[in-house]
C-alpha cells in the first residue's frame, strides 16, 4: 500500500521514533510527576527522562527507560525540549485512561528535530488518533548535586504504610518534619497545622522497612505544599527511597512497576525550608 | 383540557424512566406536545440564545396501558406544556418497583402533571406517592414555534461509533479546546479534531457505516473520500454524548457542510433528533 512505505520512509526523518503497545506504561508514570503544567523532556539512547519543576525548590524525574519500548531510535547523543504535560497527558490518555482488559492502545511517538513538533500516534481498535504538540525552547534545569556519598541518612521501605500517612498529611501546616535517627523514634513524620500537632512514627524493624542505613540524627522541615505532589508517585510505586544529605536535602525515589511487570523510577528532590538558626551560621 | 394516563408494565416504566433521564440530560426546559398518539419533546431555541433544536418522540402506545386526552378543541386535539424534564424524572425516579404509575394533568394552584405512583408493601395497605410538576401550558397561537424542523439536504450521513468509546475522546478533547470539528464522508470515515496554539489531535474512524441516501439523484458527482465538515461546541457535544442512559440502536450524523450538524438517535420506538448549532468559520 502507497501510505505504508510512504510512512516509513518518512520515519527515517525522526531524530527520535518510539512505540510501544500499551499507552499506559507512559502515561501512568507521566501522571506521577504532573503537578505544573511544562515539563522538560530529555530523550537519549537509554530512554526518555522527564522533568517537572516548581519554586525552583522541588524537582521531579520520570525515567522510562528504552527497555519498556518495543521499539526505540534515537539518531542523536542527546535530544531535549520543553513540552506542555497536561496537554501530552490528555493525548496519551485521549481512548481513556482506566484499564480495559484485552483492550489496549499502542503509541508511536515521533519527533523530527529542534523546532519541530511531538507527533503521537495512537491506536485502538482500528481507531487513529493523530497530535501534533508544540514544543518549546528548553530551559536549564535545577541541578542539587545530590550525591549518594552525601547521603546520611536512609531507609527502604514499602509504599503501603507510607500511602496513608502522606495521604492524610495535615494540609493546614506549612511544613512536613521530617526525623530520621539511629535511635528511637527513628523516623517520625510532624506536621503542625491549625488543630494541632500531629506525629506519625515509623518503628525500624517493622516488616514495612526492607532496609535501615541512619548514621546521625536529622530534624528537616520541608514545605509540605512542595511534598504533597509527590503522593501521587507514591500511591502508583511498591517501593520507596528516602534519603536525606548532609544539607538537608531530600530525595525520594519510587520504584513503580506495571502491568507487564516492569520497573520504572520515578525521583523527587526537595530543599529544605530555610532553617532560622541555619541561616545565620 | 384533560390528560390522564397509567403505565403499569414495569419494563414500560422502567424505559420510560431511561427515555426521561436521557431528555433531562440533554434539555433544561421543553415542551412537551402530547397528542393522541404521541408525547413530543420539544426544544426550539431561537438563534440568539443557542440555536438548539430538538424534537423527541415517544408513541405512547409503547409506555401507556391507559390513555386518555382531549385537547383544546376537536380540530387541535393537542395539548402543548411548558416543563422541566428533571422534575418528570425526579417525580417518577422512586418508581422503579411502582405497581403502576398515573399521570394526570391537574388544575391545583397552578397547572401540574401530577404523577401518582403505586409502591408495593408488604402489608395490605398501599403506599401512595404524589408528585405535582408544576407545567405551564402553551397557547394555541404559540403552537407554530414547536413545529417538528424540517430536514435540508444533507451533504453526508454516517452511522456513529460506539457512544462509550467516543464519550471518551470527546471528553478529553474538552480538555483542550472549546470547539470541535466533525467531518464524514461517504467512505464510512469519520474525523473529529481540535486545534489549538499547542496541539492539534485529530482522531479518524472507518469502515463506518453510511445509511443509504433517499435521494440519490442530486449529487452523485460528489466524490466518496470528499469530507464534508462542521465545527460545534464541543461541550455541548460532550453533553449529548454522556446525557445518554439507553444505549441507541442507531445514532445517525448528519452534516451540511458547514452548515448543519444533526443527530438522528433511534431506539426501539422512541426517535430523537438534535439539531447542534454550527459555529462559523
Amino acid at each position: 500500500m502507497a501510505l505504508s512505505t510512504q510512512q516509513s520512509n518518512d520515519d527515517d526523518q525522526y531524530v527520535l521514533l518510539a512505540k510501544l503497545d500499551n499507552v499506559r506504561h507512559v502515561s501512568t508514570i507521566l501522571k506521577a510527576i504532573h503537578f505544573k503544567e511544562i515539563a522538560t523532556l530529555f530523550a537519549s539512547p537509554m530512554g526518555l527522562k522527564v522533568t517537572v519543576e516548581d519554586a525552583k525548590c522541588v524537582q521531579a524525574n520520570a525515567f522510562i527507560q528504552e527497555s519498556i519500548f518495543h521499539h526505540y531510535i534515537i539518531k542523536e547523543e542527546q535530544v531535549n525540549f520543553k513540552i506542555n504535560l497536561t496537554v501530552l497527558l490528555e493525548c496519551l490518555t485521549i481512548f481513556g485512561s482506566s484499564a480495559v482488559p484485552g483492550v489496549s492502545t499502542s503509541l508511536k511517538m515521533c519527533y523530527a528535530g529542534y523546532g519541530c513538533p511531538l507527533l503521537l500516534i495512537l491506536e485502538e481498535d482500528g481507531v487513529l488518533t493523530d497530535c501534533s504538540i508544540k514544543t518549546l525552547e528548553p530551559d536549564e534545569v535545577l541541578d542539587f548535586n545530590f550525591l549518594s556519598t552525601n547521603v546520611i541518612n536512609k531507609i527502604i521501605m514499602k509504599s503501603e504504610c507510607l500511602k496513608e500517612a502522606f495521604s492524610e498529611l495535615d494540609m493546614t501546616s506549612d511544613v512536613l518534619q521530617i526525623l530520621l535517627s539511629p535511635d528511637p523514634p527513628y523516623f517520625r513524620l510532624s506536621t503542625f497545622g491549625n488543630s494541632g500537632s500531629t506525629h506519625s512514627d515509623f518503628p525500624k524493624d517493622s516488616d514495612m522497612v526492607e532496609s535501615f542505613q541512619c548514621t546521625q540524627t536529622q530534624t528537616n522541615r520541608y514545605k509540605i505544599s512542595l511534598l504533597k505532589p509527590s503522593v501521587k508517585a507514591l500511591t502508583l510505586s511498591a517501593r520507596v527511597s528516602i534519603r536525606i544529605d548532609n544539607r538537608g536535602f531530600l530525595s525520594l525515589q519510587y520504584m513503580i512497576k506495571n502491568e507487564d511487570g516492569q520497573v520504572c523510577f520515578v525521583e523527587y528532590y526537595c530543599s529544605p525550608d530555610e532553617d532560622v538558626d541555619e541561616a545565620e551560621h | 383540557m384533560r390528560f390522564r394516563g397509567k403505565l403499569v408494565d414495569i419494563s414500560c416504566i422502567q424505559h420510560f424512566t431511561r427515555v426521561l433521564g436521557t431528555i433531562s440530560k440533554i434539555i433544561k426546559s421543553c415542551v412537551l406536545r402530547i397528542t393522541p398518539t404521541t408525547w413530543y419533546f420539544i426544544l426550539s431555541e431561537k438563534v440568539v440564545s443557542g440555536g438548539v433544536q430538538i424534537w423527541c418522540e415517544l408513541p405512547q402506545g409503547h409506555f401507556f396501558d391507559e390513555y386518555a386526552m382531549d385537547g383544546v378543541s376537536a380540530e387541535d386535539n393537542e395539548i402543548y406544556l411548558e416543563v422541566v424534564p428533571e422534575n418528570l424524572v425526579k417525580a417518577i425516579r422512586t418508581a422503579q418497583a411502582a405497581k403502576w404509575i398515573k399521570i394526570k394533568l391537574t388544575k391545583k394552584h397552578a397547572p401540574c402533571l401530577t404523577v401518582e405512583v403505586d409502591l408495593p408493601t408488604v402489608s395490605a395497605h398501599s403506599r401512595l406517592v404524589v408528585h405535582d410538576v408544576p407545567v405551564s401550558v402553551v397557547p394555541h397561537r404559540m403552537w407554530p414555534d414547536y413545529q417538528e424542523p424540517e430536514l435540508p439536504q444533507f451533504d453526508v450521513s454516517i452511522c456513529m461509533p460506539q457512544i462509550k468509546t467516543l464519550r471518551n475522546i470527546v471528553e478529553k478533547m474538552k480538555n483542550l479546546n472549546n470547539c470541535l470539528t466533525l467531518a464524514a464522508n461517504y467512505n464510512g470515515e469519520l474525523k473529529l479534531s481540535v486545534s489549538t496554539d499547542m496541539v492539534s489531535v485529530s482522531t479518524h474512524y472507518q469502515d463506518l457505516v453510511n445509511p443509504v441516501r433517499r435521494d440519490m439523484g442530486s449529487d452523485e458527482d460528489r466524490e466518496p473520500q470528499a469530507f464534508s465538515e462542521a465545527k460545534i461546541d464541543i461541550r455541548r457535544f460532550a453533553q449529548f454524548l454522556s446525557g445518554q442512559q439507553v444505549i441507541p440502536n442507531r445514532v445517525i450524523c448528519n452534516i451540511v457542510h458547514k452548515r448543519v450538524v444533526h443527530f438522528y438517535l433511534q431506539h426501539e420506538d422512541v426517535s430523537l433528533q438534535y439539531f447542534m448549532p454550527v459555529i462559523a468559520t
